[in-house]
């Protein structure tokens, strides 16, 4: 297991010190320095960009192995919904669960059956009068950790309710103690099987919560192939799944605002398109709206960079795997308003990294020889100095992570005016 | 020390689909130099309001933005057709924006409203046919 709390990490071997990913990255994490890539820990959210940006395979997730866990006395793998597009044949969701057992889990609990329930919470919290507008979901951890970063006025709009996959953990394991009374909580291991990288990192490094509920992540391209193989033994599946289409359509953009029964939504998929969104929501722009959901990922969690399918592949699947389902299956209690451990109990710690200075002089100051320097610089975004932009390479320098001769346009120039004659 | 930063747009009257970026860098800025999510807010709708302006009224213009210890000071400059009525103008939901550019949601006759809820002192020079200059005031 890796003590990175990040999931998404560099191979130096593969790394040829391009400037692809430097300049896809939303959030300007990435630097090439000694003709590789860096990635600032602090600045990353595991959103899974430059992955899907290197040609040479040199950005990578990283994640769990499901022997890392073989001690535990109990194991149970909670899917993302995501999970059932990724086989071309599949007729039936129970199919992959039966699968699942067979692999070696010893129960299966959906993390759609959770959605479903968050669903059903999340109505009666857009009832309240005292919440701030739009709410938006707080389902995709790239984009919570991207509020923290540069939309800290926009917290309070955070849906303050367990996303599905902590509630699923926890309802997992409530469910495994009630059926086998003889196990502790020490004796379970939750394994989440997910589409991104970005739940990697949540559960190792949890929000909202002090610590998850799930043991540890695994890949749904490096288990696939072992759920395909035992699926074909299978002849006839358990009836496992307890997920109606309210569950299934989380995996894609658009699911989770739809199952609201509101009209006034907005749903955003794709890093750039929720960046955009979040400013407009910031400046005060988009009226009426009562919730938003945002996906840091194309498609929604289907396009996650852990997948097999091609998300839009995988969302057509999902649509026929959810016919002749109930409208949802999972329903929370009529009497109790939102139960109170379904609420976050510790506050998104709003990142000070992309601050200059804790002293607001000091700041300004680091602000305007930024803006002197950049007035000094070409302008081409080029990247070869290795910062992403060259507003970026005058805040690295003002920094006192990189030097003016940093930049290649400007030490041509320089060493033409020195030998004119060459 | 220096003791204040200062940012220069020209904003572009002819681009009508950019109307609004000087606000998200000075956002951005202000961010990084510490001011309070409250602040940031209220500078950035007050600047995203007048860029909008400058574009829909008065073929754009320029912004000028200085950034104090204990305030920040935005002035808005364009050489438009001018505002013959200030007082009339300041009045929610007086417009005088085309009606191109109502379906996209603006011209509800808030933006110089905002303007004035979101800063702590705002100036309006007009004169007919030469232009418009807004001098705003946000105190930290």
């Amino acid at each position: 297991m890796s003590h990175n709390k990040h999931s998404v990490t560099l191979d130096i071997s593969k790394c040829k010190g391009c400037t692809n990913c430097i300049k896809r990255c939303p959030t300007e994490a990435i630097r090439v320095r000694d003709g590789h890539a860096v990635i600032k820990e602090d600045r990353c959210i595991d959103c899974g960009e430059c992955i899907r940006v290197c040609p040479y395979q040199a950005k990578k997730a990283t994640y769990d192995k499901f022997e890392d866990f073989s001690h535990y006395r109990y194991k149970i793998a909670i899917p993302a919904p995501a999970l059932y597009g990724q086989f071309e044949d599949l007729e039936d969701v129970d199919e992959v669960l039966t699968a699942l057992l067979q692999c070696g889990f010893d129960a299966v609990f959906e993390v759609s059956r959770a959605a479903e329930l968050v669903t059903e919470y999340t109505r009666r919290y857009m009832k309240k009068l005292d919440i701030e507008k739009p709410v938006i979901s707080s389902a995709c951890p790239a984009i919570v950790r991207l509020i923290a970063m540069r939309f800290p006025y926009l917290k309070d709009n955070l849906l303050p309710l367990l996303p599905p996959i902590e509630y699923a953990a926890r309802l997992a394991r409530r469910e495994a103690q009630e059926s086998h009374p003889d196990l502790t909580d020490d004796d379970i291991c939750v394994l989440f099987i997910s589409p991104c990288p970005a739940k990697v990192s949540y559960v190792r490094n949890p929000l909202g919560v002090e610590k998850s509920a799930v043991s540890g992540t695994l890949a749904i391209h490096d288990f696939y192939f072992r759920i395909r193989s035992k699926r074909k033994e299978i002849t006839t599946p358990l009836p496992l799944s307890q997920t109606g289409i309210i569950g299934l359509n989380w995996a894609s953009s658009g699911g989770e605002s739809t199952s609201l029964l509101s009209d006034k939504y907005l749903a955003a998929d794709g890093i750039e398109n929720c960046i955009h969104v979040l400013d407009e929501i910031e400046n005060g722009t988009l009226h009426n709206l009562e919730f938003v959901e945002l996906n840091a990922c194309i498609g929604g969690c289907v396009g996650g960079t852990l997948n097999v399918e091609n998300p839009f592949i995988a969302k057509a699947r999902l649509r026929s795997l959810r016919k002749y389902l109930p409208i949802s299956r999972n329903h929370a209690e009529i009497s109790e308003q939102i139960p109170n451990d379904l609420f976050l109990t510790s506050d998104l710690e709003v990142d000070a990294s992309s601050k200059l200075s804790e002293d607001r002089m000091t700041a300004i100051t680091k602000m305007a020889a930024i803006e002197q320097i950049y007035r000094t610089l070409p302008h081409l975004d080029c990247g070869s100095c290795g910062a992403p932009s060259c507003h970026a390479l005058a805040e690295d320098i003002v920094k006192g992570e990189a030097s003016e001769t940093d930049c290649l346009i400007q030490l041509r120039e320089h060493f033409e005016k020195q030998e004119p004659n060459v | 020390m220096t003791e204040h930063v200062n940012f220069h747009f020209e904003i572009d009257g002819e681009n009508f689909t950019s109307a609004g970026e000087a606000s998200v860098r000075i956002k951005k800025n202000l961010r990084e130099m510490g001011f309070s999510p409250e602040i940031i807010r209220r500078v950035s709708v007050a600047m995203y309001e007048g860029e909008i302006n400058m574009v829909i009224h008065a073929n754009g213009g320029t912004a000028d933005v200085d950034i104090y210890c204990d305030r920040i000071e935005i002035v808005l400059s364009d050489r438009g057709p001018g505002i013959s009525n200030i007082e009339l103008a300041m009045q929610e939901g007086y417009s005088t924006a085309p009606e191109n550019v109502r379906s996209l949601g603006f011209g509800a006759g808030m933006g110089l409203p905002n303007m004035k809820r979101y800063t702590d002192d705002m100036k309006i020079e007009s004169k007919v046919g030469e232009g418009t200059t807004i001098s705003m005031t946000v105190w930290v």
